[in-house]
């Protein structure tokens, strides 16, 4: 999933500054799963919104909230906010920075702020009430070898041949010492498999990286059953 | 060990297996290395190499590449350039290795580094673009065989010896003796490790690596005042000075002005000799000096312990 959080009030406020007519758009998705962009915060969003344009006598407000699916999609962003988006002259997106992005594209007429930050693609853990950052999108995965605990998300330095001196008693030296090192992590699951030759293994510098922007053609299947019903 | 080639003082003493001193020089947020230079002249014919530390704790000092060149020249000490991949990415790097060849280096310490949110400028771009078993193996090619990564020959390679740090107090230790093994692998050529207070650490630590068959220089930090160890003691996680040290030193920083150094310095002797005289009894290759701002002790602790 990807994790987001709602940025501060006054950030947002400030954004929408000279701004009277505001969609608030939520997404379904990721950022509504969690309970951060749905259309719930959207309209908690927009109260609040109307209440400090009120409380510091500026410029009236009219704000409208709808949610979609998924902000990441193009094809839905047209067919479910055109409408909204005609009537209004500012939209504040509560997708991630690729919803965001999505509706900036599809509606290039039309200012699009972003009312979240976009953090990282986590991993839900009830028992702890925590989401935590467990891939980068490297595009080389190599779990395989690593006991299936990634270095490049979980090593604060994303180092290939760890663990570095940073580490004392399993802990990593960023963040105070709270965080665990994944290295030592990776040592202790491939000795309990009995695979410590994996460990040892020295890992050359990586090479054919691959540059953002990064793109993919969709499956022919997904663009033929959202293409068809336009 | 490489047997055919030797470039530097510091790998041809210890071919010859001679218990070797290498000590260790800090350039700090200056320009002016008058005081280090100064500095260095306890060190002159006690020490056979010393490292000069590229940016330590994350703090952004001055170069060390630049400092290495210039006390190598005005001190006439063989200078250990310590190299950190924490600020530069493979480019920078082997472009900084190239001009320190041509600055007449010969020695250096590959290093992963401290990350900058522990130092100075805590939001500075991490790089780790390589880690320090990487730029190990980088060293190599340019040495041995000439080439770049991507085997792109260099007209005139350098001439290095590549060195690697280690933790001989790493808790938990496997997970280390397995990173040197990599790093080994990669063709480290010695090692030196962080700071060791305990004989039997640095025992243990080296028949852990003894199957690698590389030379081990154990670090010592001999603490220059009460303020520094107390300092040290709190503030570097897995570096605790031994209570009973720390005890002595706070009982001279309440001594007079004029007797205080003197006192300091007879504490450091009398556990840093029996440590020395101790490691030469061990596979050791010899004993890494980190008496950065306490240079004045290094003269006497090589002369005891001869």
């Amino acid at each position: 999933m990807i994790i987001v959080k709602l940025k501060p009030f006054e950030e947002i406020l400030s954004m929408l500054e000279g701004h009277q007519r505001i969609l608030i758009v939520g997404c379904d998705g990721c950022s509504g799963i969690y309970e951060v962009g749905g259309l719930r915060q959207a309209e908690i969003l927009k109260e609040q919104l109307e209440l400090a344009r009120e409380l510091k006598k500026s410029e009236k407000i009219s704000v409208k909230t709808v949610t979609v699916p998924r902000q990441c999609d193009n094809d839905i962003v047209a067919k479910k906010l055109r409408r909204e988006v005609a009537e209004q002259e500012a939209i504040l997106s509560l997708g991630c920075g690729v919803g965001v992005q999505t509706i900036a594209e599809v509606y290039e007429d039309k200012p699009v702020f972003p009312g979240l930050n976009t953090m990282f693609i986590g991993m839900e853990n009830k028992s702890q009430g925590k989401l935590f950052e467990r891939c980068q999108a490297c595009d080389d995965c190599i779990l395989a070898e690593t006991g299936g605990i990634c270095l490049i998300a979980r090593c604060a330095k994303g180092l290939l041949n760890g663990p570095c001196g940073g580490q004392v008693n399993g802990k990593c030296e960023v963040g105070g010492y709270t965080r665990d090192c994944a290295w030592v992590l990776i040592w202790k699951r491939l000795k309990q498999r009995g695979r410590l030759d994996l460990f040892t293994k020295f890992r050359h510098f990586r090479v054919n990286r691959q540059h953002p922007p990064r793109e993919l053609e969709l499956p022919i299947s997904v663009t033929k059953s959202q293409g068809g019903k336009s | 060990m490489r047997p055919e080639k030797t470039y530097s003082e510091l790998m041809r003493e210890l071919k010859a297996r001679r218990f070797v001193f290498t000590g260790e020089l800090e350039p700090e947020k200056t320009t002016d290395l008058t005081e280090i230079i100064e500095a260095s002249k306890f060190l002159k014919g006690y020490v056979v190499a010393c490292n000069v530390t590229d940016g330590p704790g994350a703090y952004a000092y001055l170069s060390s590449l630049a400092a290495s060149y210039i006390l190598q020249r005005e001190t006439g000490i063989e200078m250990v350039y310590q190299l950190v991949c924490r600020d530069r990415n493979a480019i920078a790097l082997f472009a900084d290795l190239l001009g320190a060849g041509a600055l007449g280096i010969r020695n250096v310490l590959a290093l992963t580094g401290d990350h900058p949110a522990v130092g100075d400028t805590p939001d500075a771009k991490p790089v780790f673009d390589l880690d320090s078993a990487q730029l190990t193996y980088m060293i190599r090619k340019m040495v041995d065989e000439g080439v770049d990564l991507y085997g792109n020959p260099i007209h005139n390679p350098p001439k290095f010896h590549v060195g690697v740090a280690a933790n001989a107090k790493a808790d938990p230790l496997e997970p280390e003796i397995l990173k040197i093994e990599r790093k080994v692998k990669a063709g480290a050529e010695f090692i030196q490790t962080q700071t060791v207070f305990d004989i039997e650490v640095a025992k243990q630590f080296l028949r852990e690596v003894n199957r690698f068959n590389i030379p081990v220089l154990i670090g010592i930090f001999p603490l220059k005042s009460y303020g520094v160890a107390d300092f040290f003691d709190k503030n570097i996680p897995g570096a605790a000075v031994p209570p009973e040290l720390l005890e002595k030193l706070k009982r001279v920083k309440d001594l007079d002005k004029k007797i205080r150094n003197q006192k300091y310095d007879e504490v450091n002797l009398e556990v840093f000799i029996p440590f020395i005289k101790e490691l030469k009894k061990t596979p050791a290759a010899g004993c890494h000096i980190m008496a950065v701002g306490y240079e004045r002790l290094v003269p006497r602790l090589v002369e005891a312990t001869k």
